[in-house]
């Protein structure tokens, strides 16, 4: 704040303070070190001013006066007294006020020993009450939904939670009812605050007024031992993990102004439930004899050591290798552990065994190139104010909650403009510039006109089922706004589709990017919105087919990884289909499966069944048994996150820590170990001792990432972006146009939504109920031409085959298209998709 | 005693003596729509000249100059709105209501007056929701302006003023008299005031456009300004206070009711003991106090009957004006009732927004029950005067505040006013034992 031309000189209880040019007083002074007390200013929201403890002397040139410090921008020469006994008087004022009606309730209350209004009474009340009269009274707690309780009587009205829900996350389903002293926080009526952000109010909460079901009464904040991590979802948000007698108990938001500002979805702040479940493997498992001795013939799991175990599996990859080579081996899955554990497994399939059948994704994602392979962009980048932002992505508010309160942020208060090239609407769309929602597998073509400004529409006067002057409108706000940065949020928004719709859409976006960044401009770039926790750790660390360590292709760095690894794959192996397609034809001898269910996850489910029937010996590193690790013959139990140290990689690339907290249950180890051990009984020693030891190998082997050291990463506070990337995105090429729908028919848009049949979701007994009922959603326009009534459980036919599910009218659905949630608990959309086609149509009718 | 004003000096009442007055038929015979269509045979720029050399002050409450607040619209920012506050709600004010009941056209005219002027062709009036009968009279009004083309498409077939007033209900919230919060009301959100700055609507208003809002009185007045000229209008009344202003007057007085007097130049013994308006005190009663502009404002006493119905004078003595609410009082008033009364209105009322104003005044309310049941310490008089200091620091006229809106402070004044000079009836609610103990340790005189 050195800087003379854009600062503001202001004085603070006598010291001169430089501060930022539109800056609360508040924060101002905060910077200085001069805490003003508050209970409603929240730095991420708007101010308000209701509690009015921040009242302090102000001067600007008028004599002294009490203004709220929260709501007066600095100004010149200004000068504030925080000290003085007017604002003393008035600060033990407003704490008596706010003490009066709330209960002092501390020794029962979770908030007891973290409490806002608790410390700043013993730093600035009157340390006495004069109120003799009753307080007054609620009925306490009151659910506000399942996983929030709301105490009626502690509530000081701040307003936090009801800004939060307005505000921020969109929902404003909680708000101010009656007047007076009778004022309070209330849902609607049989409205209750069903938002995937209710957690965030219990953070922000300066009383104990709003507690989470998961953790009332289950600590007291002093006996917590916490560290600061990162939770693996894509966006990486920074948390705080807390923890009493070996158990997490809770999760808090970390204020990262690079990534999640604080905030976390409900489905991430909850899910630590299901690390404490009974239901966690905690000792390995081999199939065999009720004496533990492997088998694989035996019918079923039983308790073994850790040597049995590691033998079992080194044993039958060496078999595998000796029999059929190394590619009769294939490793799925790992896009949920750390970058270290990711890289003890690449180097162990890549390095040891030879098999460069490995893939983290599950034919659900995008591929490696589309990631890794496209400039790059951060979410700041994509929320500058005034830039565009062009959704190609799944329903951020579903699957990505973080980046859709960023992204609402930067369209709300900084003038970003969304435009949305989705099959269907989105949580944005009411707040996006344009709605180009097009028909299934149709993104390329809008891609192109928005893109290349040739605008050919079809006879019905439109490109891929979106209005042409839409189109062409958007194309236009685009050129207007080409001096801002323009990003593509770039996912897989449908999982009824080919992938290859999706890359080409890109391709088409990034064949303007040269264009876009002429003459200085910040041009475009893609920031990818997968759905696995650290799928794009597990690119970097190259648990993709033809990928090595460092976003660099097998080709390029096979040669100077052999001198670090002694060998690498002969050739490129295959992704995930060409995996379970080579097991169904039982050339897979060993299947290795890293925290993955392809039994549940893959999209063609016969083919997964086919390939876990053909495979030789399954041997899955898991933190539950799941439809396909019970089906494996040697199950490791895995350590979870909080179990173990290691860093995480964003979507943006950004590298945090993730630390330790509470021991694994059983025991369970760490996937490095796992796959190091197993690595020294194939005869390699990788001479790893530590997540620390995996790391430096990492930064002294992988090119994107060399010499990026742990310390570096700690110092840099939000992270250590990783820029570098040797990887070119490859344009597929020959799309087949998909076919028109015929009248009849609907074409299917199947995306996840947040509480689905996953697995930490369904651990959590919080979260577990939260999964919404199974509903095909149609166009109000379309029941009459397909024949059905709006709420009918109707009878759904595609070339895949046939589901029931109720039929409900949504208005976001475009006419032509129908959708529906995919890894859903009741109806399972994959018995709908057909391998063979590019779409999925569907019929439906009446039973 | 100044002279009796004589009756032709009655500008916005002189209809209230016909039966129907309320009625197109009855306005258009005694001269209605004469402003409007003076108005449009004029420039726009000039009928706004006209307000401005009426210097007509708003009537509300503030007695902000009503042709100085038109002007600060932002330029070249469309569209903007005209806002009807007809929430009239302060405890003793009923002017409004009268004006609406009485005479909704004139207040239809000066609307169509002022959307003229201003150019704007959107107006809403909001009037209170327990006004019932003056929404009824509002809105058939409304019905026989919009049918004879006074409001509506084309005004008076003006080709190029069309103006459409929308009649909105309140809810029955005191605060909504409050500009902002009005506004928010009238958005469909809870009556809570906006944060300042921007201190003014016309720059930020409804739905985030410019807006005018202006009091029904103010309104009210523009007819006949128009139809008069600005200069016979600033003619009447005192030099800084223009035309004539009506009062309420309710309380302990003989004749009770609503008075148009000469602004500026009446005083408080006239309109409180003229025959022609209350008519003095009941027979027998004197005079204890009066609350010289509604609930909100410090109470005056006998030594102030002699300051004019001027906004510059009674502020210099220390209240205000206000909205043109009197309430007398005489010697028969248990003052810490009467004071408990009007404390209770604003605890009631407070919009819950501001810590102070919220559990300050309800606080205040619940010591002057106590006081009342008998249960009172004789700590609880110094008490009060600390929470009260607690809301509006210092206890000064015109009062610094704690809180966003006056709301809070309002409820300071009736008790600094009863406790300054009438400190005694408190203690004598103040159960003997406990002011003998008082007076033993010296707290209490």
């Amino acid at each position: 704040m050195s800087d003379q031309e854009t600062s503001v000189n202001i004085t603070v209880n006598g010291q001169p303070v430089q501060a930022v040019p539109g800056e609360w007083v508040i924060a101002a002074a905060e910077r200085a070190g001069v805490y003003i007390p508050r209970f409603c200013y929240h730095p991420r929201m708007s101010s308000v001013g209701m509690c009015r403890m921040c009242i302090v002397d102000i001067d600007t040139g008028r004599g002294p006066a009490l203004q709220p410090s929260c709501m007066v921008a600095v100004s010149e020469n200004m000068v504030v007294d925080t000290t003085s006994e007017q604002t003393r008087k008035a600060q033990d004022g407003v704490l008596e006020f706010l003490l009066l009606n709330h209960p002092l309730d501390c020794p029962v209350c979770d908030k007891g020993g973290e409490c806002p209004l608790q410390d700043q009474t013993m730093a600035y009340g009157p340390g006495e009450s004069r109120f003799v009269e009753e307080k007054r009274h609620f009925e306490k707690p009151i659910p506000v939904n399942s996983l929030v309780y709301l105490d009626r009587e502690r509530c000081i009205l701040c307003d936090r939670c009801t800004r939060f829900a307005d505000e921020v996350a969109g929902d404003p389903l909680i708000t101010f009812q009656d007047r007076g002293d009778q004022t309070q926080v209330n849902t609607f009526p049989d409205l209750p605050f069903s938002s995937y952000f209710s957690g965030n109010t219990v953070q922000i909460c300066p009383v104990g007024a709003l507690t989470a079901v998961p953790y009332r009464f289950k600590a007291r904040p002093w006996d917590l031992t916490e560290v600061e991590s990162t939770y693996p979802n894509p966006m990486g948000d920074r948390v705080v993990v807390q923890a009493s007698r070996d158990q997490v108990l809770r999760y808090q938001g970390v204020d990262s102004d690079a990534v999640n500002w604080g905030w976390l979805t409900d489905k991430d702040r909850f899910a630590f439930e299901a690390g404490a479940s009974d239901l966690r493997l905690k000792t390995p498992l081999v199939r065999g004899t009720p004496l533990g001795r492997f088998d694989p013939a035996g019918q079923e799991l039983v308790e073994a050591t850790w040597g049995q175990a590691l033998s079992g599996a080194a044993e039958a990859i060496k078999a595998a290798v000796a029999d059929k080579g190394p590619h009769s081996v294939a490793v799925l899955g790992g896009a949920r552990l750390p970058n270290e554990d990711q890289y003890a497994w690449a180097r162990l399939a890549k390095g040891v065994i030879g098999t460069d059948h490995v893939d983290a994704q599950l034919d659900d994602g995008l591929p490696a190139h589309a990631v890794i392979g496209l400039p790059r962009a951060t979410v700041s980048r994509a929320c500058a104010p005034g830039g565009t932002v062009v959704l190609l992505a799944p329903d951020p508010k579903e699957e990505q909650g973080t980046l859709y309160l960023r992204l609402r942020h930067a369209i709300v208060n900084d003038g970003v403009q969304l435009i949305e090239l989705t099959p269907r609407a989105t949580g944005l769309s009411h707040l996006a510039a344009f709605r180009l929602h097009h028909r299934p597998g149709e993104a390329a073509a809008v891609a192109a006109a928005l893109m290349g400004g040739h605008i050919e529409a079809g006879p019905d006067g439109a490109i891929g089922g979106v209005a042409a002057v839409d189109v062409a409108a958007a194309a236009v706000a685009i050129a207007d706004r080409s001096d801002k940065p323009i990003t593509v949020v770039l996912g897989r928004p449908s999982l009824a589709e080919s992938a290859d719709f999706t890359v080409g859409a890109a391709a088409e976006l990034s064949r303007f990017a040269n264009l876009l960044s002429a003459g200085g401009r910040p041009g475009i770039a893609f920031l990818p919105a997968l759905h696995r926790g650290n799928v794009f750790g597990a690119l970097d660390m190259g648990l993709a087919p033809g990928l090595l360590p460092g976003r660099i292709s097998l080709a390029e760095g096979g040669p100077a990884l052999t001198e670090s690894w002694g060998s690498v794959p002969a050739a490129p192996g295959v992704g995930a289909r060409g995996i379970l397609q080579a097991a169904a034809e039982g050339r897979i001898d060993v299947l290795i499966l890293l925290g993955v269910d392809p039994l549940g996850d893959f999209p063609d489910r016969r083919l997964a069944e086919e390939a876990l029937s053909g495979a030789g010996v399954i041997v899955a590193s898991e933190l539950f048994l799941n439809p396909s690790s019970a089906r494996a013959h040697i199950v490791f139990p895995a350590a979870g996150f909080a179990e173990r140290r290691g860093t995480h990689t964003n979507l943006e690339g950004r590298i945090t820590a993730q630390r330790q907290v509470v021991t694994p249950p059983g025991t369970a180890r760490a996937d490095w170990a796992i796959a190091a051990e197993l690595a020294r009984r194939l005869g390699a020693d990788f001479g790893f001792s530590s997540p620390e030891d995996v790391w430096d190998e990492i930064a002294r082997v992988a090119p994107s990432h060399r010499g990026l050291s742990l310390e570096a990463i700690e110092a840099a506070g939000d992270g250590a972006l990783v820029a570098d990337s040797s990887i070119a995105f490859a344009p597929p090429e020959g799309i087949t146009p998909v076919p028109a729908v015929d009248a009849y028919s609907l074409r299917l848009v199947a995306a996840r939504r947040m509480y689905d049949r996953g697995t930490l979701v369904q651990h959590a007994p919080s979260l577990a109920g939260l999964a919404p009922g199974a509903v095909l959603a149609l166009n109000p326009y379309d029941f009459d031409r397909v024949g059905v009534e709006p709420g009918a459980v109707v009878q759904v036919i595609s070339s895949g085959g046939e589901v029931q599910a109720p039929v409900q009218a949504d208005p976001g659905v475009p006419r032509g298209t129908a959708a529906l949630g995919y890894n859903h608990p009741d109806l399972d959309v994959r018995d709908l998709v057909d391998p063979g086609t590019a779409v999925t149509d569907l019929r439906v009718q009446t039973r | 005693m100044s002279a009796p004003a004589p009756p032709d000096l009655r500008i916005i009442t002189s209809r209230f003596e016909f039966e129907d007055g309320h009625t197109l038929a009855g306005y258009e015979r005694t001269g209605g729509y004469g402003g409007l269509r003076r108005a449009l045979t004029m420039a726009p720029a000039d009928v706004h000249g006209e307000v401005r050399i009426a210097s007509l002050l708003g009537r509300g409450g503030a007695g902000f100059p009503a042709g100085v607040k038109w002007g600060f619209c932002p330029p070249g920012v469309w569209p903007r709105y005209l806002v009807v506050n007809g929430d009239e709600s302060e405890p003793g004010t009923y002017k409004d209501r009268l004006l609406m009941e009485r005479d909704p056209h004139q207040l239809i005219e000066g609307c169509l007056i002022a959307c003229y002027a201003l150019g704007l062709s959107q107006c809403f009036l909001y009037v209170r929701g327990e006004m019932a009968h003056a929404q009824e009279r509002l809105a058939s009004a409304l019905n026989e302006a919009y049918e004879a083309g006074y409001a509506g498409a084309n005004v008076l077939g003006a080709e190029d003023f069309s103006v459409d007033i929308t009649l909105h209900w309140g809810a029955g919230a005191y605060i909504v008299g409050e500009e902002t919060a009005l506004i928010e009301s009238l958005e469909g959100n809870r009556g809570m005031p906006r944060l300042k700055p921007p201190y003014f609507p016309a720059s930020i208003g409804l739905y985030g456009q410019p807006t005018i809002v202006n009091n029904v009185e103010t309104l009210s007045n523009l007819p006949w300004i128009v139809a008069n000229g600005g200069e016979a209008f600033a003619a009447m009344g005192a030099e800084s206070s223009t035309g004539t202003r009506v009062f309420a007057v309710s309380g302990h007085v003989a004749t009770p009711g609503v008075f148009e007097v000469p602004f500026g130049t009446t005083t408080f013994r006239d309109i409180i003991f003229d025959p022609r308006y209350a008519g003095g005190m009941r027979p027998g009663r004197t005079l204890k106090t009066f609350i010289p502009g509604g609930a909100s404002s410090p109470w005056f006493f006998d030594e102030h009957l002699d300051l004019p119905l001027e906004k510059a004078a009674v502020d210099q003595a220390g209240s205000m004006l206000g909205s043109g609410a009197i309430v007398v009082m005489d010697d028969t008033t248990d003052v810490v009732r009467a004071c408990h009364n009007v404390v209770r209105f604003f605890a009631r009322e407070s919009c819950g927004k501001c810590t102070p104003c919220r559990e300050g005044t309800s606080w205040l309310e619940k010591i002057l029950s106590r006081i009342l049941a008998g249960q009172g310490r004789p700590q609880d008089l110094d008490l009060l005067m600390d929470v009260c200091d607690n809301i509006s620091p210092g206890i000064k006229w015109p009062p610094r505040q704690t809180t966003i809106c006056p709301l809070g402070p309002s409820a300071v004044s009736p008790i600094a006013s009863a406790l300054e000079r009438f400190r005694g009836e408190f203690e004598a609610y103040l159960p003997a034992a406990a002011v003998s103990v008082a007076t033993s340790s010296g707290a209490a005189p």
